[in-house]
């Protein structure tokens, strides 16, 4: 009985939690969408979302997203399948780990002069004979620096199911004769996916709605959502569309984690 | 269990500790005896000599606080916990600020010192009848170029940027209001224009300026532009003279077309204690010798006439800082446009920047 009320108790943070910041919030902001910029109730945002500017930026923001994730996880699954075979591994993923602990500002910061014409890649580029590039505001260093960002959240997420994974099923799998391709290809990746999959959601999904690297390192040369997003709330004060934009945020991200959810099935 | 309840126990105990610490310290530093004025201010924007000389000759104690944002400084005085007795907001920020009641209205009685400020900054149109504001400093929005980088061009007017040599060398600034400014004003329209063909002729002539244009960035450019990232910059005149400082082979220009005249102005907020004392500040920095003073350590330019006869003419002469009477006729100062059309300037402006070369 007691058992029981305690856990009754135990359960009103979560349910505080979960209306006050996760209901009450997305409530709002579909409550926000439909009004107009002179605050009368319409449905002319939505219209709006549908016009070529915004339909343009979606596509491109997916576009972006999709190349951060993809290149992240190409240079992520090798790294943690290095990682799992290392002595230390703890230690070296404690080093990969470190970068993500500096403020995003500062980071953004730093690629400004490494980048920038007279910076440290532009010198080494001098040195080696190809001469000086422009690198900064560009789309490579955008998705550079996003890469750069985000791939320890693809890299914990393989990493952990790596290293969970039972090895004497790889020692059936080279006993059976499978060649070390055909082990990773049938036995290994097929049982990390589920990391492969929140790697990827957790990636994806920011990489959507960046923002603030999109002035800073892309020179507002790229736009996403989330640099409308921001305009409409802070500049324009339009916070109808600024809203109207993040519903469809909200709705896009719900069919990924529904596209890519971890079902569970039985092994 | 207990441990958990030990724990909750040292968190609320230490959270009230600090809370009480706040408080003391906001009511050591906050008094608000009728005998200190609070002074809200942008930073590094006074001399801090004028305030030393202020407090001496009033015996009124001066708390001087600052702001980076106009935006900032608005949401501080709207809640109210600081008792502001002047405010030095920006002129769009202004009209804002008197519609949400945020203004004491000024005594002119007790500022006969405002017969020094200028006539052309006297009567403006975000605050007619300066019923509510006194002019602190103004400027200009215009181009600031590295003429070493261009190898000798010069620069003089919107429509040299469109120039095919300059690929790649112009850093805009990340504000509808500027960059749609500059593309009405090239066209010799005004930018206050909300006219639908005009802003979509804006729009289309600043397409065609994609190649050359490098980055749209906020306030990075002067840090970009010091370094020589890029030959060319759309800044604000104080940014200029500051970067100008910096670097021997940044020049400034205010474009022939046309372009936009702004000014910092002292109010009086709704959080005054001091009204009496907030006068007599103002009055204080309307003083010709005071104001000329102040200038030469902002270096922008004021707006009091008089205090120019105390500053040096190489100065006051620099037609870049102050434009003669001709060029200032065709500057203009930003009307509030209102919500909905500022919202168009603003959808042009993304469309601009989605724009791929």
């Amino acid at each position: 009985m007691q058992n029981k009320l305690s856990k009754n108790i135990f359960f009103i943070p979560y349910v505080l939690w979960i209306a006050l910041f996760v209901i009450a919030p997305i409530l709002l902001i579909l409550y926000y969408s439909f009004f107009d910029i002179e605050g009368n109730l319409s449905l002319v945002n939505y219209q709006k979302f549908f016009t070529p500017v915004y339909l343009k930026m979606t596509l491109s923001s997916f576009w972006y997203a999709f190349l951060i994730t993809a290149i992240s996880l190409l240079v992520a699954y090798p790294t943690a399948l290095l990682l799992t075979k290392t002595k230390h591994k703890q230690l070296w993923l404690l080093l990969i780990i470190v970068p993500s602990w500096i403020n995003l500002l500062l980071k953004a910061y730093a690629f400004i002069g490494i980048f920038g014409t007279y910076g440290v890649a532009n010198g080494f580029l001098e040195v080696i004979g190809i001469g000086s590039q422009q690198i900064l505001f560009t789309d490579f260093s955008f998705i550079f620096v996003s890469v750069y960002i985000f791939i320890p959240f693809m890299i914990l997420p393989i990493f952990n199911a790596l290293d969970e994974l039972n090895p004497t099923l790889l020692d059936a799998a080279n006993d059976l004769g499978a060649s070390r391709w055909m082990t990773f290809r049938r036995v290994i990746f097929p049982l990390t996916l589920d990391g492969v999959k929140t790697g990827c959601q957790v990636v994806f999904i920011p990489a959507l709605s960046l923002f603030m690297l999109t002035r800073l390192i892309a020179g507002n040369r790229v736009i996403t959502l989330g640099t409308a997003i921001e305009q409409h709330f802070l500049v324009t004060q339009d916070w109808g569309m600024g809203s109207t934009i993040a519903v469809f945020l909200i709705i896009i991200m719900f069919l990924i984690m529904f596209v890519t959810g971890n079902r569970k099935q039985g092994v | 269990m207990k441990k958990l309840i030990q724990l909750f126990l040292v968190i609320a105990l230490v959270s009230a500790l600090l809370l009480y610490t706040i408080s003391k310290l906001n009511s050591s530093q906050g008094f608000t005896s009728s005998n200190t004025l609070t002074i809200y201010n942008w930073g590094d924007y006074i001399d801090t000599d004028l305030i030393d000389r202020f407090e001496e000759e009033t015996g009124i104690k001066v708390i001087y606080e600052t702001f980076d944002s106009n935006e900032a400084m608005m949401t501080k005085i709207e809640q109210g916990g600081t008792t502001y007795d002047i405010a030095i907001p920006s002129e769009y920020m202004i009209d804002k600020m008197r519609q949400e009641n945020l203004l004491v209205p000024l005594d002119h009685s007790k500022l006969p010192n405002l017969k020094n400020i200028d006539k052309r900054f006297i009567d403006l149109p975000f605050d007619p009848g300066n019923k509510y504001s006194v002019p602190y400093f103004w400027g200009t929005v215009g181009i600031v170029y590295n003429s070493k980088m261009l190898g000798g061009k010069k620069i003089t007017g919107w429509a040299d940027l469109w120039d095919k040599d300059l690929k790649n060398q112009i850093l805009l600034t990340d504000g509808a209001r500027e960059v749609m400014g500059m593309g009405l004003n090239s066209l010799n329209y005004s930018l206050n224009d909300t006219d639908e063909a005009h802003l979509q002729e804006a729009k289309t002539k600043l397409d065609a300026l994609t190649p050359n244009v490098k980055a749209i960035v906020g306030d990075e450019s002067r840090m970009l532009l010091e370094a020589q990232e890029a030959a060319i910059g759309l800044v604000w005149s104080g940014v200029a003279s500051e970067i100008m400082a910096e670097n021997e082979d940044l020049e400034y220009v205010v474009p022939k077309e046309g372009s936009n005249l702004w000014f910092d102005n002292m109010v009086i907020p709704r959080t005054t204690k001091n009204v009496d004392a907030a006068h007599q500040f103002i009055n204080f920095m309307l003083d010709p010798e005071v104001a000329a003073q102040n200038a030469e350590y902002v270096s922008y330019s004021t707006p009091n006439k008089e205090a120019l006869r105390y500053m040096p003419k190489e100065v006051v002469e620099d037609e870049r800082f102050y434009p003669s009477p001709e060029l200032t006729e065709k500057l203009e100062v930003y009307e509030n446009l209102g919500k909905k059309n500022l919202a168009r300037y603003n959808e042009l402006f993304l469309e601009f920047k989605m724009h791929r070369k």
